[in-house]
Parts: C-alpha cells; structure tokens; sequence
C-alpha cells in the first residue's frame, strides 16, 4: 500500500465530478455526485446493484448524457465537448466492461487489434502484432491468441477486454465490477493484474465493485455508493471501521473480518 | 413492490395523448423517423467505411445466395407450369414466354428478392446488433473512438441497398432459366426464340422500376432491422424479438412500397 502511495500525485486531478444527476423517466438514479480522481490513484466505488455505479463510469467515459452537474475528465468537459474531441479523450480512457463486451464476431486477435488499427493507422502490421502479443503478455493469456470469445472463461474474458483496453495505454482505467462472477483465485489474479497495470502504466483508475476483497486490494480510496449519492469516503480501514450501519449488511455479507 | 408502483401511479398520473398503445405507436414511428434521418447524416459526412461496407456486401451476397438460387429456379418452373392450362385452354401456349417473361420482371423476382432478404439477411442483422447491444459490445466500439452508428448500421444499409438489386437481377435471370427449362421441355421451344418471345413486351420502364422497388426493398430491409436490432433492451429475450421483428416489419413495409411504386408506374405506362 505504501508503495503505490508514493505514485498518487495528489497535485493534479484526472477526473473531478461535481453535483451530478442522471434520472431514467421517473427513476433518480444519480443524486448529486462528488468525485475527484488524483494522477495515479485507485479509487474504488462500492456499492449496491441498482445504484447506478455503472451509470456513473459511462457518464464519465460520454456513453450518457448527464441531466445536471460538471464532470471534468482530464481537462475536457465531457458534457460540452464536441463528438470528434470526446472520440480524442477516448483514446485516454480504458473501460473494462461488466459483461467484457468482447466483439463475438472476432477472434481474440482481431478484438485486440480493432482498436489499433482504427485509431493508429500509421502503424505497421508488424507492430500492431507486437503490440497485440504484448498486451496480451500482460495479461498473461498468449495462448489464446487465435481463439474465440465463445471459446473463452468468464474470467479469461474479463482479462482479454482489459487486455483490448490496455493495447491503447489510456491515462484512466475505469473498470466495472471486474470480478463479479468469478472464483476467489481467478479474482486475485485479476486484482493483481490491476495493481500490475497500475504500476506500469502510472493510469488512475475507478473500480467499480461489491467485491470487499477486491476493494481491499486494488483501492487506495474508498466511495460509497448508497442511493445515489457518496455516503462514506476514505480508506478501507476508515470506511469500515466508521461503523455506518448502512455498511454493515455489505460487511457481514462479504465475510470480511 | 406491487404498492410501490401503484403509490407512483397515484402520484404522478401518467397523461396520454390519445391512449397509451397509440401513444407508443406514434412514438416508435417518431423514433424510427429520427433514425432515418441520423442514417443520411451519417451517410453523408466521412470517414467512410468502404472497407467494412465490401465485407458486408459479401457477407449478404454468401448469405442468400443458394437460397435465392433455389426459390429463383423454382419460382421460374412452377409458374410456367401452374400457367400453361389457363393459356392452353385458348390454344394460346405460344404467349407463355411473354406472359411468363412479364411476370418475373415485373413483379415476381423484386417481391420474392425482397421477401427472402427480409427473412435471411434482416433477421441475422436484427440479431446481430441486437446481441451486440445486449452485451455492451456497440457501448465497447463507442469507447474505443470507433463511431459505431457509421461502423455498424451505415454500411449494412449501404450494403442491403447495392445487394438487394444485384440479387434480384439474378433471381430474374434463375426464374427465367427455369420457365425456359419448362418450356423447353413441353413446347420443344428454342432458346433463341423463348428469349425473343419473352422480351418483346418487356420495357426500359419494367425494368427500371423493378430495380427502383429493390432498392428501395434493399434499404428498407437494412434500416428496419438496424433500427430494431440498434435499439434492443431487456436482454436475450429482446435479441429474439428484435430478430423477429425485423422480418416481420419489413416484410410488411416491403408489400406497401410494391403497392406504391406499382401505382406510380402505372401513371408512366402509355
Ligand atoms: N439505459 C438505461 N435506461 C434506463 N434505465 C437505466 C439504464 N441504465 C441503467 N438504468 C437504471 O439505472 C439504475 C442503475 O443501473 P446501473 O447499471 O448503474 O446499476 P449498478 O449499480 O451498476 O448495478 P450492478 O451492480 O447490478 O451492475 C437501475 O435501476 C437501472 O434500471
Ligand atoms: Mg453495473
């Protein structure tokens, strides 16, 4: 933990989100959001399903529109920025999806390669393959270069999106639940491989989970996400030892002790 | 949770237009409007995909082509065959080219085109974009900075629209084979003049309105089931209905715009 302190550069701000609100009709989902993200910081939104944990990092990556509120990403204010710019700033943001979202249609080469080949087109065949083989190096899957998403594991998946987000060295990861649904050690592995990322790409993150282990591991901070709004801030030792009874289902849920 | 959404109800009464079916309707129609119009922007401003667009062209052209081969042949034997007895019964089994020739040009080959598309290319793209939808995949394109409007649904419209008339000239061509096979084969006619028969009462006008239809046939097929497929929700089961829906309403779509451009070309014959 100390060691990764030493990268959080406290002094500039990658993602800062103030008072912000996203209903769906009649549904509020979102009620006045405040987040500030620093330089090569892990932060970790917690939280249960439903409230809108994954409605928060598409907001920030420009999927949604927001109703209310400023969200500041790397400088640029997604919300009045124009297509072309927001397409700019995605080349910076790496968004591991819940479900992986995998292109079916590719093999795992061609998933990773999309990205590339779209965007850096002044590259050579050859070092869109290395790049390819190295991102997959990373995330220690070469073996199933040539295969399809179908033919992979819930959590083989989970590293190959990561892996696909990685080829373009974004500046911010946000990742959503990314061990949801996956066994104890496969989750370790991917909780390493984040830290991994952490440190050799210096990228800030938002992880955005339920999975208390995961939290533990991966975060330098702590939000909690509770009916739309941040309820409680801080480490993981403070979060949970405040003794909020709002957290405490989460905590006895997580057999945490 | 029953009572939760009956205290909603109560405090919020929803107001409709005319009644709440109808207000969906005219909402989806709305929807779908808004679509078209977001497809010629697209279609217009670059960067073009002409790479994806070939690829899709092909995939269309692979997709339908044995089935289109088979109906085509089959169409083209079948109706000789079923109209030979109405015409012979004048002694007028001579002016089967002709009438068979009218037949397929004019109506028979852009309808059963259309209509074979709709089923097999409109309901793989329903699907397609439905359960790229449904995982996120279109949500992953957007983030990598790849517009997935342009990436997906311009080029798979372009690409119903070119396929559409290139397989109905060739399903003509099949039909044609095929009443020439059954004519061969009852009236010992010659190729040469079944050709000769067959076209003496076909126009420039018959023709190009044909085409028109299959274009037309072509881009609705895409934008339907693109516009079902794009707008998916509630998870598999909507990949499902998206499918299914393509087909039917393009289909339906298909057998309106006949009726029309047919109208309309009537007013052009002398
Ligand atoms: N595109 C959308 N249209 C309508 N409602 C939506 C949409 N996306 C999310 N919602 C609603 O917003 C709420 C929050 O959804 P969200 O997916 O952010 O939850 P979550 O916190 O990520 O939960 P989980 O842990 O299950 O992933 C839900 O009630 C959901 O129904
Ligand atoms: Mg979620």
């Amino acid at each position: 933990m100390e060691k990764k302190e030493k990268h959080i550069d406290r002094t500039k701000l990658v993602i800062s989100i103030r008072d912000l609100h996203k209903s769906f009709g009649t549904n509020h989902v979102l009620r006045g959001i405040d987040l500030d993200v620093y330089q090569g910081e892990n932060v970790v939104v917690l939280g249960r399903s439903g409230t809108g944990k994954s409605v928060l990092i598409k907001i920030i990556a420009g999927l949604l529109k927001p109703d209310k509120g400023s969200v500041n990403v790397l400088g640029n204010e997604v919300t009045a920025i124009s297509y072309s710019g927001l397409e700019q700033l995605r080349l910076r943001i790496g968004f591991s999806f819940q479900s992986s979202a995998l292109y079916d249609s590719m093999t795992v080469r061609e998933n990773l390669e999309f990205p590339l080949l779209r965007n850096s087109k002044h590259l050579s065949r050859k070092q869109v393959t290395e790049a390819v083989e190295k991102a997959l190096e990373a995330v220690g899957l070469s073996q199933t270069i040539n295969q399809w998403p179908a033919e992979l594991s819930g959590g083989q998946r989970k590293r190959i999106g990561i892996a696909r987000t990685l080829i373009m060295q974004p500046a911010i990861m946000l990742y959503d639940e990314p061990t949801a649904g996956l066994d104890p050690i496969t989750s370790m592995e991917i909780n390493e491989l984040i830290n991994e990322v952490q440190q050799l790409f210096n990228t800030s993150s938002i992880i955005i989970t339920h999975d208390l282990t995961c939290a533990k591991e991966t975060g330098d901070r702590m939000a909690v996400l509770l009916d739309g709004q941040f309820v409680q801030e801080g480490s993981f030792e403070d979060v949970f030892a405040s003794g909020d009874e709002r957290l405490k289902s989460f905590y006895d849920y997580n057999f945490i002790t | 949770m029953h009572d939760a959404s009956m205290k909603l109800k109560q405090k919020q009464p929803r107001r409709y237009i005319f009644t709440q079916k109808l207000d969906t309707f005219f909402f989806d129609v709305y929807a779908f409007g808004q679509f078209v119009a977001r497809f010629f922007r697209a279609l217009l401003l670059p960067p073009y995909e002409f790479k994806e667009i070939i690829r899709q062209c092909y995939m269309i052209g692979v997709k339908s082509l044995s089935l289109i081969t088979l109906t085509g042949f089959i169409t083209g034997i079948v109706f000789t065959k079923q109209s030979r007895p109405s015409l012979s019964d004048f002694g007028a089994t001579s002016w089967l080219p002709s009438l068979v020739a009218i037949a397929i040009i004019r109506a028979l080959a852009p309808l059963v085109t259309g209509l074979i598309t709709a089923g097999k290319v409109g309901s793989n793209i329903g699907a397609e974009l439905g359960s790229m939808k449904v995982t996120e995949q279109i949500d992953a394109m957007e983030v990598s900075a790849t517009n997935p409007f342009k990436f997906l649904v311009v080029t798979r419209v372009i690409a119903t629209t070119c396929m559409v008339p290139l397989l109905m000239l060739y399903m003509a061509l099949l039909a044609l084979l095929g009443a020439f096979v059954n004519v061969h084969s009852n009236e010992q006619t010659s190729f040469i003049s079944f050709i000769e028969n067959g076209f003496h009462n076909i126009s420039f006008l018959d023709i190009f309105s044909s085409l028109l239809k299959s274009i037309v046939f072509g881009f609705t097929i895409g934008i339907v089931s693109c516009y079902q497929g794009y707008n998916t929700t509630q998870g598999t089961q909507g990949v499902g209905r998206a499918a299914n829906t393509s087909v039917v309403l393009a289909m339906f779509l298909i057998f309106i715009e006949e009726i029309i451009i047919v109208q309309i070309t009537n007013w052009f014959r002398p």
